[in-house]
């Protein structure tokens, strides 16, 4: 007897043991599932913000009815009625949303040609063609972006030879006939994009073919289309996605809270997330905006120190007037490292930490890391060594340590990297620190990066429970860094806690060229600190600085007892890096001030002090890395506002631009053309075209908040 | 009018506030979740709460419908996450009922005129892990099991091992009862 036959006498037996429903207890529950929907669907409605008022459903419903049972007729016809369907709604694409017509959403603009067009005379095919791309898509090889999207690739097969064309996409935007953004609402039913194409009336770029190709991008590639840095994809629902923000740092009367402490924060991933949300055509939401991350995703030409320093960063403070406010400066805080000489470094042990897990089989995610940490083992020394940890269902050794110089053997276990199973981050995060001390010998810098979409989902998901296993870790001397990829499902708050209790940074990795700036340019910054747990004090002197606040780094504030603590944790500086901080203040009988002195503690007649001339005292403390006792070092900062150097002025149009988008109050009247017009006025050398690229965010911001 | 419209339109559409899609979709979807619901749980009674427990939870779980899934795929892992669920709600209650586990007692007390195959049947089923039972219920629905692996949200491999287990399972089973 075979098993074949158990399995086949098990199907039979189950499907005479299955019962055939009972019809009223069917009817029944059909008609309340019926009344819950209805019941939702008002909440939802209600949530839009809809324009399109609820009874003119009827007229949606109708096309939509109209145009799914012609579809089985011949393609012209439905060729046209897709164009008349586009009459209706392009007016308003985000009308499309609330109506039930689901037909219009390809992202991708196509062109058919009349041969090709005979070429497809039915359109059903298409679905089951689409429905087969479905299957085989998961174990397809997905090319990194910005190669030919995924997208496209699947849906050659089926939608009629839907093809992405680089100059349709450029025609469109400067004839601009954007017609519509589909989806993007609040419950994050993200849809995808519609264009139309220019001119000619009978629609031919719209490759729509009726009900089948609906499913087009059910693509589990997620396929991003790429052009010119516009980021075409449908957006993943955000519902998933979790971040770590606090309220903004109010306004602190220099009388009553004369010291602020906080530690440094050298991650970017905030910037890279609101890079990528912005050049979807989505406003990033409020508390995904973390301002010091921004301001420090950009490198600036501080003063680096010298051999008189006894820090290994040289802190430098301007102070000038504010862009948004004539009666507040701000004060500037830079703080460069040093970059020892490369040749000089000591061996470093990577160990790749890798999240195979189902969900991070898409093109944003998987592949790219490959991709990145191929671009990264060029930068490494002979001397190096790295091995790799993968984790999914269980933990497991892809790469046993290897020397960097053996690039055949990396490669070719980076290459055979696979998606599949859901993610016990913990097992894998054990093993890969027990891999990094094995390596580890004298002298040597040991570090793991761990790279997610920032799933934890088995064993420890507790972001506490995480972080004290890693903060233990931490003491060993192998520290953690976080790169997380893709959008949908990343865990942002998980992210952070990570790198900051592993003393590492948490960078977000959307593109190639992050990857190149994040591993490649910053490589040493990245991996190598120079400076353990840096905190930041600055007293105000209330005779000149009546209330001040500082600007972001609100999930970095500390007590002002944590700042000579040495047990209390703080920001790493690696090396080359450098840490802005900005305080806006308002000095003494300044307009702008927004509390009023007190009547009775305000004059105790003890004025024209010796400080007179002193806005504030900054102190650092920090430790050498590995060391335990933190060094201290302070200077007072003087009360005249200097003009301010280009760097300084960039980073107060960043900052800017982050209090904007979380909806700062304390900007008035500035906005985007005025950030915009600083930022240009000060893009200094920019020789990496960030700068450039944070501009055109900023203005991208401005036109979608318009 | 929409018996053309695939099920993926359908539950977008809904998705997107159309009442009579929704209601399309499911007079279509209920039986094939009725027939997985029992699969699932072994007992009549059983499969219709749980079939009932889904379909009214169903309005809002359409947000998190994608495109990128089958109507069917996303059905059965709420299915299947639901029927998780009642089993860990009735767990607390009492250890025995454990879906198939308690199958025997019932058909017992309503003298069921069991056929020697449905005796087979329950004694198999309750022979195996609830991961195997569940593995099983789907694979029975003809799916394949690439698309029972994006189900049950791990990969195909894993799938494949558990249907050979249950295979081995089963195979044992039937050999003792063969040895008697």
């Amino acid at each position: 007897m075979t098993s074949h036959d158990e399995f086949q006498d098990l199907k039979a037996a189950m499907d005479a043991a299955t019962p055939a429903p009972d019809a009223a207890r069917r009817a029944d529950v059909l008609a309340r599932a019926q009344a819950n929907f209805e019941a939702t669907q008002g909440s939802l409605a209600a949530a839009r913000q809809s324009s399109v008022p609820p009874e003119r459903r009827g007229f949606f419903r109708g096309a939509f009815d109209m145009l799914m049972t012609k579809t089985t007729g011949a393609l012209t016809a439905t060729t046209a009625l897709v164009a008349v369907g586009f009459l209706f709604l392009s007016p308003q694409g985000q009308e499309l949303l609330n109506g039930p017509a689901p037909l219009v959403q390809e992202p991708v603009t196509g062109t058919l040609t009349d041969d090709e067009i005979a070429a497809d005379p039915e359109p059903l095919p298409a679905l089951i063609a689409v429905e087969e791309a479905l299957e085989v898509a998961p174990e397809a090889d997905a090319p990194a972006p910005p190669a030919p999207s995924p997208l496209t690739r699947t849906t050659v097969p089926s939608a009629g030879e839907a093809r992405v064309q680089d100059g349709d996409f450029e025609a469109l935007s400067e004839t601009g006939s954007f017609v519509g953004t589909l989806a993007l609402e609040q419950s994050g039913e993200a849809l995808g994009q519609v264009y139309s194409a220019p001119g000619d009336g009978a629609a031919p770029g719209v490759t729509q073919l009726g009900a089948g190709n609906s499913a087009i991008i059910a693509t589990p590639a997620d396929g991003r289309i790429r052009q010119g840095g516009f980021d075409i994809a449908p957006p993943p629902a955000p519902d998933t996605e979790e971040f770590a923000n606090a309220d903004d740092n109010p306004l602190r009367v220099v009388a009553d809270d004369p010291v602020s402490t906080f530690s440094i924060d050298v991650d970017t991933a905030s910037y890279a997330l609101l890079r990528s949300t912005l050049n979807r055509g989505q406003l990033p939401a409020p508390e995904a905006v973390r301002v010091e991350e921004m301001v420090n995703y950009f490198p600036y030409d501080y003063p680096a120190p010298d051999a008189d320093d006894v820090s290994p960063f040289r802190p430098t403070v301007e102070v000038f007037a504010t862009p948004w406010n004539p009666d507040t400066q701000l004060v500037h805080i830079g703080i460069q490292g040093e970059l020892p000489a490369i040749e000089d470094r000591p061996p470093l042990n990577l160990v790749f930490l890798v999240d195979t897990s189902g969900s991070m089989n898409e093109a944003a995610k998987l592949p790219l890391l490959i991709q990145s940490f191929r671009l990264m083992l060029d930068r490494l020394t002979p001397e190096d060594q790295v091995a790799i940890v993968t984790y999914a269902g269980s933990a497991g050794v892809a790469l046993e340590p290897t020397v960097a110089s053996d690039t055949a053997t990396i490669s070719a276990a980076l290459t055979a990297l696979q998606a599949g199973g859901s993610t016990n981050g913990v097992g894998g995060l054990q093993a890969a620190y027990d891999l990094a001390a094995e390596m580890t010998e004298d002298g040597e810098v040991s570090r793991v990066l761990l790279a997610t979409d920032g799933d934890f989902n088995v064993g420890i998901s507790d972001p506490t429970a995480l972080e004290d296993y890693i903060a233990e870790q931490r003491e060993t001397g192998i520290y953690l860094s976080v790169l997380g990829f893709g959008r949908g499902n990343l865990q942002d708050d998980t992210m952070q806690a990570l790198a900051q209790n592993g003393n590492g940074t948490a960078a977000f990795i959307d593109t190639l060229h992050e990857a190149q700036r994040v591993l490649v340019d910053q490589l040493a910054g990245a991996l190598f600190p120079i400076a353990d747990d840096l905190k930041v004090q600055v007293e105000f002197n209330p005779e000149v600085i009546a209330e001040y606040r500082l600007i972001g780094y609100e999930t970095r504030a500390l007590a002002r007892e944590d700042f000579a603590n040495d047990a209390v944790d703080a920001g790493e500086l690696g090396a080359g890096h450098s840490v802005t901080a900005i305080y806006e203040v308002t000095p003494v009988g300044s307009p702008a001030q927004l509390v009023a002195p007190l009547r009775y503690a305000a004059d105790d007649g003890a004025s024209e002090t010796e400080f007179g001339d002193e806005l504030g005292f900054i102190s650092l403390r920090w430790k050498e890395p590995g060391e335990d006792e933190s060094t201290l070092i302070d200077f007072p900062i003087s009360a005249t506002p200097s003009e301010p150097g280009t760097e300084a002025q960039f980073a107060a149009a960043i900052a800017g631009f982050g209090q904007l988008l979380r909806g700062n109050a304390f900007l008035g009247d500035w906005g985007y053309e005025e950030a915009i017009a600083l930022a240009n006025a000060s893009r200094g050398d920019d020789e990496f075209g960030y700068r450039t690229e944070a501009i055109q965010l900023m203005r991208l911001a401005q036109s979608l908040t318009q | 009018m929409r018996m053309n419209v695939s099920d993926e339109d359908l539950a977008e559409a809904a998705a997107g506030g159309d009442g009579t899609a929704f209601g399309l979709l499911l007079e279509r979807c209920h039986d094939r979740l009725f027939a997985l619901c029992f699969r699932l749980t072994g007992s009549r009674a059983e499969a219709e709460d749980l079939t009932q427990d889904i379909c009214l939870a169903l309005p809002g779980k359409l947000a998190g419908y994608q495109q990128r899934a089958k109507v069917t795929t996303w059905l059965y892992r709420v299915a299947v996450n639901a029927a998780t669920d009642r089993r860990r709600r009735a767990a607390s209650y009492t250890r025995a009922t454990e879906g198939w586990g308690d199958w025997e007692v019932d058909r017992q007390a309503s003298a069921v005129e069991a056929s020697d195959s449905l005796d087979w049947l329950t004694r198999a089923m309750a022979g195996l892990t609830p991961t195997l039972r569940d593995t099983l219920a789907l694979v029975l629905d003809d799916l394949t099991h690439a698309e029972v692996a994006q189900i049950m949200d791990v990969s195909e491999g894993t799938i494949s091992w558990r249907v050979a287990e249950a295979k081995k399972k089963l195979r044992a089973m039937r050999e003792e009862e063969e040895g008697i």
